[in-house]
């Protein structure tokens, strides 16, 4: 919107419309408005009919437990009673962990590519690490299964029960598929859009700001967390919550690591569930109206979450986007 | 002195940790890459590119039919997916600042941040349950749905980038308004989209989760998109959760054939864009 | 305009999807020969000799049936939305489920099959279980594999000191129906606390998806126990457990034992094949063994597709075919059982007519 106005936004002038119907160009233009207008028109209506199918789909299951569905940890499909708070608890609970251990990574990559990596090198490493992202979620499971796993449960998780075990939740036994372990992937998956969002914001942040502490007899190190990280902090945490979306809703590498069991349990070590890995195992056979109801109903309510998580993403982002481009 | 060596030191240090991330990072894709290479590229034959699967726990077989179903289905939904994403794209940056366009560009963003699995339920009830039955089609419905806001926006972006100066030159010379916009306009913003599409079809052809309840699986070759078809993706998932040796094997490489075109995609697709536009960094 | 001209126009307005698809059609048809395709899914228990039984079919007759082992609960749900030609399922439908249909589904039996426990742990290569105890073992009271309970059951087999991992099904399963109907029969505190189902509550362990899933997680981790139809598990060169059956003897699960569990079978002329054979009376029977069924319109709409699985059937439960089941140690249908399953398929209609 601060950009100079778009002439072709801005509604022509009759005059100036006249001469353009007289070179034939008005049906066209017309037409091509229309085009345009049914395209852009296309993705609400697209949302709109999402968010219908996913309410329409889910009623039953809303009549029957109401927001309590959200809060109930039984899930029965022989009585028909349904609860989603393991779901939920796993979904959340991974992706905290995940947001953990890829936080501190990846902010650490992306202020040392925007502030202190040797410049060749700064743009192939980016782009290594932004190829994680595109790599397939189920390539990430099939490497989870075959690698990851059986590493982990024979070296780290061991050793993690052998130093930490006085800890609730490093305790029990050590399955391989364990809410551990879909955080770990989880991990892997959201790092590289952590740090190439945040790593974009840095790059946005003035040069004065870094020259300014630099002046001031800051070291690096201290420019960096005195001048440039607060400048760019609500973009950083912008990041964050992006790579929170991405987490929360990621489905096949969790499904094929989680170990799907509806127990919640205290312990990391054991398997959890989390809500798109039980609608990628359960959706396609749910035998009752309800069951599919609350599948549905499970699948509304990830929906509702990671628009929020994105909107709030977004409109930080924007945020100081906006003010690097004032300052 | 001494506090000034400690500040030094903390720098130093922190710079240190910082490189230790970097390597940390850096490595999953070594180790994913190394992975598939040693056991995808093994275990390839001839078979696994010209034949389809053999009954479970037999010998041979391929993924023929999964390449071609990917092909397919991933086809189908670029035919409906880019066009469409296009022109909305187009909308947003030459109607910039109607309502609707401000709209759609949010509810872009929105539907970029959907967790996939939710489109696939969503492609379930619409056209799964609606025609009474699985079909390659319903997977490249879900799959246009997850296309369309990522190339609607790759393609608002790369049109503000077109000069302003350049569409006021059209228009002075006369040009209608349709013609500026195609000839001038998206002819300079081409490259760009054609990167932003690129991406946006490598990202959706490794998608697994909108597929599951829709194009279902098949282990024929089969190229009518109206029935059940097999993708490479569901091939993977499918063949890495079973028990067989044989299984692991076909799954490891179906990744690999996967994985390559997923990479080859976004690595083109990244060398063109910066070639054009430079970006600053 | 010409009739040219707007025959071209309305093939342009077409949908694309439409015209991608006459195209493939054309692109398939050239074979020559009608040759139909059949959409079937369901029960992972028989997958291998499903797989199998296709494959032959569509190499003697070109007929393509397409078969995705998703379970039986989805076999189930997705014959009751009209998505596939055919389900299949280990366990029968409930009454809910039929009525769903308005009963208009028949139950065909093709084979016989165990639900096999298998396990994990290095050293231990034989193991006797009764029910009572894999019950314990699945509601988490026993959680180490040098139980008491187990050890007595055990005499002589060094059990280690060790977790027990429970692996269970995550998908709704008529291998955890046949299961739980066992469990349910033996143990009343079983059949109050979780019930019988394809999909119940699991009190503990860890969920496979599929008995492809349940296998390959046994495989992989150390310590663990789970319940899979037998092939999965000779296939994969895992131990199974000779289960106390109702006579009190210790039995593996083998072709001899299951056909031995489908002996004491008596069904009426009338009967629509549902029927439990777990825990049966009968010496040398293995008590967790269960007929597999294809759910199937007894009147479809297309009578190409109704007259390729009428021959199908025909064909599956002929000797050719059983001969196969047999090699993967599904157990062959009895006799009797074959001859009212002909009668049966003798009897379906394509459109209310019958099919030629």
């Amino acid at each position: 919107m601060a950009q100079p106005a778009d002439p072709a936004a801005t509604p022509a002038p009759p005059g100036q419309a006249q001469s353009r119907s007289l070179a034939g160009g008005s049906l066209g233009d017309v037409v091509f408005k229309w085009i345009l207008i049914l395209s852009a028109l296309a993705i609400p209506l697209l949302l709109g009919g999402l968010l219908y199918e996913l309410v329409k789909g889910s009623l039953p299951a809303i009549e029957a437990f109401g927001l309590g569905f959200l809060t109930s940890s039984v899930w029965d499909p022989v009585a028909e009673r349904f609860g989603a708070w393991p779901l939920i608890f796993g979904t959340l609970l991974t992706s905290f962990i995940a947001l953990l251990l890829a936080v501190p990574l990846s902010l650490g990559v992306a202020i040392y590519l925007t502030e202190f990596a040797p410049g060749p090198i700064r743009r192939p490493v980016a782009m290594v690490i932004e190829l994680l992202a595109a790599i397939p979620s189920v390539v990430y499971g099939l490497w989870g299964i075959f690698v990851l796993i059986p590493f982990l449960t024979s070296t780290v998780y061991p050793w993690l029960q052998g130093t930490l075990g006085f800890l609730p939740i490093f305790q029990g036994p050590i399955y391989g598929p364990s809410v551990l372990s879909a955080s770990l992937i989880l991990t892997i998956m959201v790092m590289p859009y952590i740090m190439s969002v945040s790593r974009e914001v840095l790059l946005a942040v003035p040069e004065g700001q870094r020259e300014a502490a630099l002046a001031l007899g800051a070291t690096r190190w201290e420019a960096v967390t005195s001048a440039i990280v607060p400048y760019a902090k609500s973009g950083i945490i912008g990041a964050v919550i992006l790579g929170l979306g991405r987490a929360l809703g990621e489905t096949m590498a969790v499904t094929m690591l989680i170990g799907n069991s509806h127990e919640i349990s205290a312990s990391l070590f054991a398997p959890g569930y989390s809500m798109a890995a039980a609608i990628a195992n359960e959706f396609s056979e749910a035998a009752s109206t309800l069951h599919y109801a609350s599948l549905t109903y499970v699948a509304l309510a990830l929906f509702g979450v990671t628009v929020l998580v994105n909107a709030g993403a977004r409109l930080l982002i924007w945020r100081v986007g906006r003010r690097g481009g004032s300052a | 002195m001494n506090r000034r060596a400690m500040r030094r030191f903390v720098s130093r240090f922190m710079v240190g940790l910082m490189v230790l991330a970097v390597v940390i990072a850096v490595l999953p894709l070594l180790l994913i890459l190394g992975s598939l290479l040693l056991r995808g590229a093994g275990a390839r034959s001839p078979a696994f590119f010209v034949s389809s699967p053999a009954p479970v726990g037999m010998p041979g077989g391929g993924v023929l039919h999964a390449i071609v179903g990917t092909l397919m289905i991933v086809g189908m939904a670029s035919l409906a997916g880019i066009p469409l994403g296009i022109a909305a794209g187009f909308y947003c940056s030459e109607y910039n600042g109607t309502r609707l366009a401000s709209v759609t560009r949010f509810v872009a963003d929105v539907l970029n941040g959907t967790p996939s699995i939710v489109v696939g339920v969503f492609a379930w009830t619409w056209v799964v349950r609606a025609q009474g039955h699985y079909s390659a089609t319903a997977g490249a419905v879900a799959l246009a749905v997850l296309m369309l806001p990522m190339v609607m926006r790759t393609t608002e972006e790369l049109l503000k980038l077109v000069p302003v100066s350049l569409r006021e030159a059209a228009l002075a010379l006369g040009y209608s308004r349709w013609r500026t916009s195609l000839v001038v306009v998206l002819r300079t913003a081409l490259p760009g989209i054609v990167t932003g599409s690129l991406l946006s079809v490598a990202r959706i052809a490794g998608e697994t989760a909108p597929l599951l309840f829709t194009v279902l699986g098949s282990q024929y070759l089969s190229f009518d998109v109206d029935r059940p078809m097999a993708a490479l993706p569901l091939v993977v998932y499918q063949y890495a959760i079973g028990p067989y040796p044989a299984w692991h094997r076909l799954a490891w490489t179906s990744a690999l054939v996967l994985i390559l075109v997923v990479l080859v995609l976004s690595i083109a697709a990244r060398i063109v864009t910066r070639q054009r536009f430079g970006r600053r960094d | 305009m010409t009739l040219e001209n707007r025959m071209s126009l309305v093939a342009r307005s077409r949908p694309l999807f439409l015209s991608l698809a006459a195209l493939a059609t054309v692109a398939c048809g050239g074979g020559g020969g009608e040759t139909v395709q059949l959409t079937g899914a369901g029960a992972t228990f028989p997958n291998p000799v499903y797989s199998r039984w296709f494959d032959a079919y569509y190499r003697a007759t070109g007929h393509q049936i397409n078969y995705q082992s998703v379970g039986s609960g989805a076999g189930i749900k997705q014959y009751t939305e009209g998505t596939v030609d055919f389900g299949a399922t280990d366990g029968p439908m409930n009454a809910e489920e039929l009525a769903a249909v308005n009963n208009q589904v028949l139950h065909i039996p093709t084979v016989l099959g165990a639900v096999a426990l298998t396990w994990n742990v290095p050293g231990v290569d034989s193991l006797n279980l009764d029910g009572n105890a894999i019950a314990d073992i699945f509601l988490g009271r026993i959680t180490r594999w040098n139980d008491p309970r187990l050890a007595a059951l055990n005499p002589g087999v060094a059990l280690p000191d060790r977790d027990l991992l429970v692996v269970h099904r995550s998908d709704g399963s008529g291998t955890s129906f046949i299961f739980t109907d066992f469990l349910g029969k033996i143990s009343p505190t079983w059949r109050d606390s979780v019930g019988v189902g394809k999909a119940v509550n699991w009190p503990t362990g860890i969920g496979g998806k599929g008995n492809e899933g349940v296998t390959q997680q046994v495989k992989q981790v150390e310590g663990t126990l789970g319940y899979v139809e037998l092939i999965y598990a000779e296939e994969n060169h895992l131990p199974v457990a000779a289960v106390q059956n109702a006579m009190g003897e210790f039995v593996k699960p083998t072709l001899a034992s299951v056909t031995a569990a489908a002996a004491g079978v008596d069904l009426p002329a009338d009967t629509d094949f549902r029927v439990s054979i777990t825990n049966p009376q009968g010496t040398g029977a293995y008590p967790i063994a269960s007929f597999t069924w294809l759910l199937i319109r007894p009147d479809m709409a297309d009578a190409a597709k109704a007259r390729a699985l009428r021959d199908f059937l025909t064909w599956m439960v002929g000797d050719e075919a059983q001969a196969i089941a047999a090699e993967l140690k599904y157990a062959p249908l009895p006799a009797p059982v074959v001859t009212l399953v002909n009668a049966r398929i003798a009897a379906l209609t394509a459109n209310g007519a019958a099919i030629e």
